[in-house]
């Protein structure tokens, strides 16, 4: 996937000028939020949960070697097979070898943001498999040749206008005149339309919310059906799930889906929570002939030991992009790579360095509302202020910038020298400002003023004037 | 010069000669920009039975350096910042993001120094944003004031989400004799200032503000309050630019009776 | 060396650990052979007729409907009666489950059809393996008895709930399943909770996605 994480500021830009984007928004804004809430409201325990959720994968993460031989063991046992890839490039070599081993020609998928991240759909079709996205809003960009600008609602960026458009556009074998006029019409197409790929493909690949080294077991959360029609119907069935997916024990799975479909879109539980171990058994009717595990790493053994070994706690329920006043005001495809809003802050520069995604975990007020909501309570703008010292350290940020923090610092580690310096700078803006009591523009703060006035200051600092009336009173 | 203290309270120091010691920490926005503030936290502060002392050794909590990476500078100051304000009983400061960095992150700022690790523990657990102090730790359930006029109140972030001030700005202002606190819309979403990302991401922050002086406009209040100065100036100049009637002030003001004169980018009279 | 150790290595150095510790490998294994519950909520751990009402209450607000019949030989008449009121044809697709098997569907006019869905069948019938009442949610258990492809294939989906199978939480469902499987799982468990959905167009939550569009759940006193 083209990374545009260096032009964020660029794509930010057009994104608060798209109106169609901004009415798009404008559903998270309400939806997610409302939701979120009124389901936390009901669960008396939720809190209790997040604590839960926290110290299991602490303790999971603690012993995560132990635990994914654990889980190794079990896969096997039940008739998987377990693929190791360190990086992408494994991950990508290592599906297209289970693909040509059953001479796949046709592949559907459920979600998965691990394909995304590995570059997984051009890479397959590149070597003349087609994957087809049969979640609908996967469904929906990838007819658009779109990236996800959300992690579990991947066209949110759209509006239902656009929808229909580009369903007219691909699905040419239908009457033009037909009525498109509203979503559920929309979904009886494309339910239409991915039927028959579900019934004709060779493979199915999947992601895992969660795999419970307990028993050997993938879990997959949908609303649809479409992970579980990806699954059970073809011959084969490819989980891609990342190291941190292990949880141990199918207890400690439930603490964790109790949190996850509530901070999610506010349901008490997804529609189809499914738990697959291994491939179909001799009393199975159906299900897959081959099950296939690829564990993947790419990056994240080295954020264990260090200051963002708790984002790999994240469970990928998107609330606190839903919840960030930066993404919702600028939608996901402006963070220019997979993963955006606050956990795409953290985790982007992991994943592709901090000299491209170095704006990722600066257009960030720190306002918290993140990490108050993160089920799995990930410190999040702390994390993202540990980014800024990376940066930092290395000399990333524009000169200017790191001169006048320089210059701010030198000044305030220095009391008398500040208290000089600003009782004469406060005394000359007071007296420009004076007369309007603000300025419409102001050199050297262009900044600020191109959108707001600045308030002039009141031209005495309280520091002069409380040592004026210290003086006085002595 | 506009909006300063004079014609307000001049008078001579009198507060008590009893009672803990509060340090005030200025912060540097009030001191550079609004000293009214100043002066009307030390009035409430010595409402509630303190003796205020301001320490000359203070220039700011070392946010801007913090919050760019720059932990040398900031560790620096916090020690500065430590040093002046630990022989205190408190340290109160009238803004939720200053007080969130001296108690919350002085701390894991020294937490690798041995020394300094314990001495900022100890100072912390001194530390108060000013409203929670008047509210929680002097018991103040009501204020001596008057204000004449409808009010809404926004909630500054770290205030809220680090220190959890939400009900204390709210039960002090109904106290205030004459004043209608009506909710605004979306209180506790942040105003787009935070530091340097309002110059930084001038589009971004723009357009987060708008969404916020909306809001406040759709309130229907006269006059919009917080507790921390960054957010007001932000929300102030947005108005200001927008043409919108609003007056801005900090809640101090309003609560220590001192909210006579020029609103916060108005000038004096 | 081989990814799988070049991973595992990395992971370990990270971590600042060794793979023979004994304290740490005791603490996993107990930790698995445990399977300790955690936070059960309140909200399920009530007494039988409750957990009826908040298990039909919770799956009702998802658009499943439910209907309460008094024993088993009144199932293929409540099959009957729910097809012909929605205008489905009177056949269902159904796998070998001992109990549906037993039914007294000569009663009915209903055709019954064996094994998994190829995608053609218009209804579903499943014996739920449980019930979840903390959520509204069904249990159903792949093989022989209930093909997992019933589950998603046909656009109606009717299932055969038993009360005594009505659980408080998940982990009761979790206690029973390893009761009757063993260590080893069964290759798919389906925790169904309402009619399938979608809320990709504009947040606005349309039904039938892929799975079905209706469920309609049968619970036998």
């Amino acid at each position: 996937m083209e990374i545009t994480s260096p032009t964020f500021k660029a794509n930010a830009r057009a994104a608060l000028a798209d109106p169609q984007l901004q009415q798009a928004l404008g559903h998270i804004r309400t939806g997610f939020i409302e939701k979120r809430a009124a389901a936390v409201a009901e669960l008396p325990e939720f809190e209790r949960l997040r604590e839960q959720g926290r110290a299991i994968k602490n303790h999971t993460l603690e012993n995560l070697d132990l635990y994914l031989e654990a889980y190794e063991e079990k896969v096997l046992e039940e008739g998987g097979v377990v693929h190791w890839a360190e990086t992408a490039d494994d991950a990508r070599a290592i599906v297209l070898d289970i693909c040509r081993s059953v001479g796949a020609l046709s592949v559907t998928k459920g979600k998965t943001m691990i394909s995304e991240e590995i570059g997984l759909n051009e890479y397959l079709a590149e070597n003349g498999i087609a994957p087809v996205e049969t979640d609908l809003g996967e469904y929906i960009i990838q007819i658009r040749d779109e990236a996800p600008s959300h992690i579990i609602a991947p066209a949110v960026h759209l509006t239902r206008e656009q929808v229909e458009a580009d369903f007219r556009r691909l699905h040419t074998h239908l009457p033009p005149e037909r009525d498109l006029s509203d979503a559920g019409k929309l979904l009886g197409e494309a339910r239409q339309v991915l039927r028959q790929r579900f019934l004709e493909a060779d493979v199915g690949i999947t992601g895992a919310n969660f795999l419970v080294a307990e028993t050997g077991t993938s879990i997959i959360v949908t609303n649809e059906g479409n992970g579980d029609l990806t699954q059970t119907l073809p011959k084969v069935h490819i989980v891609l799930a990342s190291i941190e997916k292990i949880v141990p024990t199918l207890e400690d799975a439930s603490q964790i889906l109790r949190l996850l479909a509530r901070s999610a879109t506010g349901q008490d539980m997804s529609v189809y929570t499914t738990f697959s171990t291994g491939p179909r058994r001799r009393d199975d009717p159906d299900g897959p002939g081959e099950y296939h595990v690829v564990i993947l790493d790419n990056g994240r053994s080295g954020m264990l030991g260090t200051e963002f070994q708790d984002m790999l706690r994240c469970i990928r329920c998107a609330a606190c992009m839903n919840h960030c006043p930066v993404y919702q005001e600028i939608g996901g495809h402006a963070y220019g790579w997979v993963y955006p809003g606050p956990m795409g802050a953290v985790l982007t520069p992991q994943l592709i360095g901090i000299d491209k995604a170095a704006n990722l975990p600066n257009a960030s007020t720190f306002c918290g509302r993140c990490e108050a909501v993160c089920p799995m309570k990930i410190p999040l703008p702390n994390m993202m202020r540990h980014w800024r010292e990376r940066e930092f350290e290395r000399h990333l940020q524009p000169t200017t910038y790191r001169t006048g923090l320089g210059l701010w610092a030198f000044f305030a580690r220095r009391p008398r020298l500040y208290q000089f310096v600003t009782g004469i700078a406060m005394r000359i803006l007071g007296n420009m400002g004076a007369r309007k009591g603000r300025f419409r523009r102001l050199p050297f703060a262009s900044g600020w003023t191109k959108y707001r006035d600045m308030p002039a200051p009141a031209g005495a600092t309280f520091q002069e004037m409380w040592a004026a009336r210290k003086r006085n009173a002595a | 010069m506009a909006g300063t203290a004079s014609g307000q309270s001049t008078e001579l120091p009198t507060g008590p000669t009893e009672g803990p010691s509060v340090a005030l920490f200025v912060t540097c926005l009030v001191d550079l920009f609004r000293p009214n503030v100043g002066f009307a936290a030390v009035r409430l502060i010595e409402a509630s039975g303190c003796r205020v002392d301001v320490p000359a050794a203070q220039t700011c909590c070392g946010q801007p350096a913090y919050n760019s990476g720059d932990r040398r500078d900031a560790a620096a100051i916090a020690r500065q910042v430590i040093a002046a304000f630990e022989p205190y009983d408190y340290v109160v400061a009238p803004s939720g993001s200053c007080a969130g960095m001296l108690k919350v992150h002085y701390p894991e700022l020294l937490q690798d120094d041995p020394i300094w690790a314990v001495r900022a523990k100890a100072f912390s657990a001194k530390v108060h944003e000013l409203v929670s102090f008047l509210a929680d730790v002097r018991g103040m359930t009501g204020v001596e004031a008057a204000f004449q006029g409808t009010v809404t109140y926004h909630d500054s972030c770290s205030g809220l989400r680090e220190l959890g001030v939400r009900e204390q700005p709210r039960r002090l202002l109904r106290s205030v004799d004459g004043l209608k606190l009506v909710e605004l819309k979306d209180a506790d979403v942040c105003c787009g200032f935070g530091g340097t990302f309002c110059v930084k991401y001038a589009d971004i922050s723009d357009a987060i503000v708008e969404r916020k002086t909306a809001a406040i406009a759709g309130s229907g209040a006269g006059t919009l309050l917080a507790g921390d100065l960054g957010c007001l100036l932000n929300m102030a100049g947005k108005l200001s630019r927008e043409g919108r009637p609003v007056a801005v002030r900090h809640v101090a003001e309003v609560l220590a009776g001192m909210a006579d004169g020029p609103a916060i980018g108005e000038p004096e009279e | 060396m081989s990814t799988r150790d070049a991973i595992l290595g990395k992971i370990r150095r990270s971590l600042g650990v060794h793979a023979e510790d004994s304290a740490r490998n005791a603490a996993v294994d107990g930790r698995l052979l445990q399977h300790a519950p955690g936070v059960i909520p309140a909200r399920g751990q009530v007494s039988p007729d409750a957990k009826l009402v908040l298990f039909t209450r919770l799956v009702e607000k998802t658009g499943a409907t439910t209907i309460r019949v008094p024993s088993t030989t009144a199932v293929p008449d409540a099959v009957a009666e729910y097809l012909r009121g929605r205008n489905l044809p009177a056949k269902v697709r159904m796998g070998d489950d001992a109990l549906l098997e037993a039914l007294p569907w000569q009663h009915t006019q209903i055709e019954r059809e064996k094994g998994p869905s190829d995608g053609h069948d218009p209804v579903g019938l499943s014996h739920a393996f449980g019930a979840v009442a903390e959520s509204g949610t069904l249990v159903l258990v792949s093989g022989n008895a209930n093909p997992t492809t019933l589950n998603f294939l046909p656009e109606t989906h009717i299932v055969v709930l038993l009360r005594d199978d009505l659980a408080g939480d998940y982990e009761m469902i979790w206690k029973k399943l390893r009761a009757e499987y063993g260590r080893a799982m069964p290759r798919t468990v389906n925790m169904i909770t309402g009619p399938s959905r979608s809320a990709d167009i504009e947040q606005t939550i349309v039904r039938g996605a892929h799975g079905p569009r209706n469920l309609h759940i049968i619970i036998v006193d």
